[in-house]
């Protein structure tokens, strides 16, 4: 058989064996395509080329260097109008990425909650988890982030609405935490002389609960003993950072927020932009991860439950224990997935004016120097670079967590 | 059939090559008007008395009206204009790629705009200022009391950056709320997410007028900075941007020669004893020609959407809900700064 489709290479070599001898056709092919493909390319290019020198304009990222001359209300470090457009770029990244890192956080709870709650025995916890899933993953997130923020600043608190001694609204909490339709309030601290000892200390404990829960994780291996592993931890956490804080005379305060003119002062002021787009992408994107979660868990054969259960393991251990850990092995890659969309998505920020890169670079930065290009190629090299970024890291992750074949 | 459209757009694609490199003598967005059958025009997005849909879905406005006019000018009828709403951030791309022919939105000339981001402004059709409205229950009465309030603003626009400039000057902190659109900025500011609305004094003057309770809301007196508002096209085309810029001096020299909608074509028709009106009608000199256009585009514009003032008075005016009184845009001869270049 493969005498007659391969003939014998003695006749020397022929243009048309280039189509007709299965041996070269398929390097025939690859080779046509590849020319298309770059063709395109070029074709492309070109044509950007020949169209901007026809509208008379050329590439230059010099403008990034001038005074940018707008202000942005979140800043995570110093800005004002007088800084630059760089400057502000890097404020607006920093806003995509504080947006983007805690919408990952609270998605990957939100997800893991209901996607192990979507296969809870409980008749009315399954169904409202699949409510929740189905009507989040259904609708575009845009909606759903401005429907968020429709509520927070269509709220009947205006920071006024505080003022006098018998107001209409008053704060939470002992009036630390004030909830207003512009955003909510709550204390900051404020760093006196000292307080770096009372952080390291804090921090310290933490290293120490990571290693009194290798050492009792030893102890139990060897002695199969199971310690309050919980109350020794949480006492961990919190006795040596008060008592270093005490000893030191209380070098941290608290600025309280306070109704002054038109707006609060003092404390942290977490705006309801911020918390709308966190809030919108965290049940958006965690409705897809309770997916993900669920449909890893049940991909662990019911074997492995069964087997947990006769070792007498109780479902809360046989979950943390046996079916989870496998589980993670399956949810991992595609959670990749989730937390770039997660990044991505947050570039819809400016719905609701939330300064982030979009919104700055691609926002204002681009209108006031008609840049287009320029600030559109420099958007793109940064969200490539950031998702890049986080698929390295949960790749490593991955690696750390997946199957060991020997 | 393929072929033959294949082979066409090849041609035209020569063409269009060559048209640019030779000094080409007609206007290339003219022909691209006339073969398109309608001028594409962009337009805000919705600000009552400038540019927006009535109940029927029928735009209108003083920046409706002189795209209006232009269509006028070339095809001799006034509708055949297709609108595409505009944000402010998306207008000068809109009009560079060519998306559009003629930008009629509200647009601040400023040098950056006209020389670095390659745009013709034709004229100034509003003499504007950027104000502030605040709610009147606030108790305040002069901007310079605005300290740690909460603003309102478009982002894109040139009022972003006269806002981050006055609030500089005095030394006074403020917290910027950006919004994308007009509509968008006034939920907010009716919903109290911000204590400060601040636009152009016009804007700000159609928005008062669309709220419920008008009377609640004041604007305050401080005019922080220039707004010289105008139509605009893209840089390339001298050609156009003279059709652009002579179908608007040609609504503002009517006003001033006594021209409206109901007397011109009489005027037209029987002469008159004044050679300017003559010359803008059409009925002596080529002038209407010189621009690649039927002779009586002047009369076109007039009869069909009506005089600089008409337009005014029927869009914005004392009369309107917008209530503007003419000020700075009343003609030179009444104390402002709206003048005509002569026909001539």
């Amino acid at each position: 058989m493969t005498t007659m489709i391969d003939p014998p290479k003695a006749a020397g070599f022929h243009i048309s064996q280039l189509l007709y001898d299965t041996r070269y056709r398929s390097m025939t092919i690859q080779v046509i395509v590849f020319l298309l493909v770059m063709g395109l390319g070029a074709y492309l290019l070109n044509n950007t080329i020949i169209n901007l020198a026809a509208a008379d304009k050329d590439i230059d990222f010099g403008f990034l260097g001038n005074r940018a001359g707008y202000d942005i209300n979140q800043l995570l470090i110093p800005y004002s109008s007088d800084s630059t457009h760089w400057r502000a770029t890097i404020v607006g990244l920093l806003n995509t990425l504080l947006v983007a890192f805690l919408g990952c956080i609270l998605a990957t709870i939100i997800g893991v909650v209901a996607g192990v709650l979507r296969l809870s025995k409980n008749w009315l916890t399954a169904k409202i988890m699949s409510f929740y899933v189905e009507s989040f993953r259904n609708i575009p997130v845009l909606l759903w982030i401005l429907a968020f923020f429709a509520v927070l600043s269509e709220m009947d608190r205006k920071p006024r609405s505080f003022r006098g001694e018998d107001a209409v609204n008053n704060m939470w909490l002992w009036d630390s935490v004030a909830v207003t339709n512009r955003g909510t309030y709550i204390p900051a601290p404020i760093w006196g002389d000292g307080s770096a000892l009372v952080v390291i200390t804090f921090l310290l404990s933490l290293l120490g609960i990571w290693a009194y829960g290798k050492w009792s994780h030893r102890r139990f291996e060897a002695t199969g003993q199971i310690l309050p592993n919980f109350w020794y931890k949480l006492g961990i956490f919190i006795v040596p950072s008060l008592a270093v804080f005490f000893l030191l005379g209380r070098p941290i305060a608290l600025s309280i927020p306070e109704i002054k003119g038109f707006n609060f002062s003092g404390g942290l002021h977490i705006r309801n932009s911020l918390l709308a787009l966190w809030l919108a992408l965290s049940f958006y994107t965690g409705s897809f991860i309770a997916e993900i979660v669920r449909s890893g868990i049940l991909a662990i054969s019911k074997g492995q439950t069964e087997a947990a259960a006769a070792l007498g393991l109780r479902p809360s251990r046989t979950m943390n224990l046996v079916i989870l850990p496998q589980a993670l092995r399956i949810i991992i890659p595609p959670l990749i997935s989730q937390y770039l969309n997660l990044t991505k998505n947050s570039s819809l920020a400016l719905a609701v004016g939330y300064m982030d890169l979009r919104s700055t670079l691609g926002g204002t930065t681009l209108n006031t120097t008609g840049r287009e290009l320029e600030c559109m190629l420099l958007m793109m090299m940064v969200y490539l670079a950031v998702s890049l970024t986080i698929s390295t890291f949960m790749n490593v992750y991955n690696n750390s967590v997946k199957l060991k074949e020997r | 059939m393929n072929k033959t459209a294949f082979v066409s757009a090849l041609a035209a694609a020569g063409l269009v090559a060559t048209g640019a490199m030779a000094q080409s003598s007609g206007s290339a967005t003219l022909a691209a008007v006339q073969e398109h059958g309608a001028v594409k025009c962009g337009v805000n997005t919705g600000t009552p008395g400038f540019a927006a849909p009535d109940a029927d879905g029928v735009w209108k406005g003083f920046d409706i009206d002189f795209c209006r006019a232009v269509a006028a000018a070339v095809f001799g009828d006034p509708e055949k204009v297709e609108y595409t709403p505009l944000t402010s951030a998306t207008r000068f791309t809109a009009l560079s790629s060519g998306e559009i022919d003629l930008l009629a939105r509200n647009t601040t000339w400023t040098f950056s705009r006209d020389v670095d981001l390659k745009l013709d402004f034709v004229g100034v059709n509003y003499y504007d200022g950027q104000g502030f409205m605040v709610p009147k229950d606030l108790g305040v009465s002069s901007a310079k009391e605005l300290e740690g309030a909460t603003v309102c603003i478009e982002t894109g626009t040139t009022t972003e950056l006269n806002l981050a400039d006055f609030f500089r000057i005095n030394e006074l902190d403020y917290e910027p709320v950006p919004v994308e659109s007009f509509t968008e900025a006034q939920n907010q500011f009716l919903a109290g997410a911000c204590d400060v609305y601040t636009t152009d004094a016009s804007a700000l003057a159609a928005a008062r007028s669309a709220f419920e309770t008008p009377g609640d809301y004041v604007v305050l007196p401080e005019i922080i900075s220039k707004e010289p508002l105008g139509p605009l096209v893209r840089h390339g085309d001298s050609e156009w941007a003279d059709i652009v810029r002579w179908s608007f001096n040609a609504m503002v020299a009517a006003e001033e020669l006594g021209v409206t909608s109901a007397n011109a074509a009489e005027m037209a028709e029987n002469g008159t004893n004044s050679p300017e009106i003559n010359r803008l009608l059409g009925r002596e000199g080529e002038l209407g020609a010189m621009l690649g256009l039927p002779n009586d585009f002047a009369l076109n514009i007039i009869t069909k959407v009506g005089n600089y003032g008409e337009s005014f008075e029927a869009n914005i005016g004392e009369s309107t809900t917008i209530g503007l009184a003419r000020g700075l845009n009343a003609q030179w001869t009444d104390g402002g700064l709206i003048y005509s270049p002569p026909f001539r």
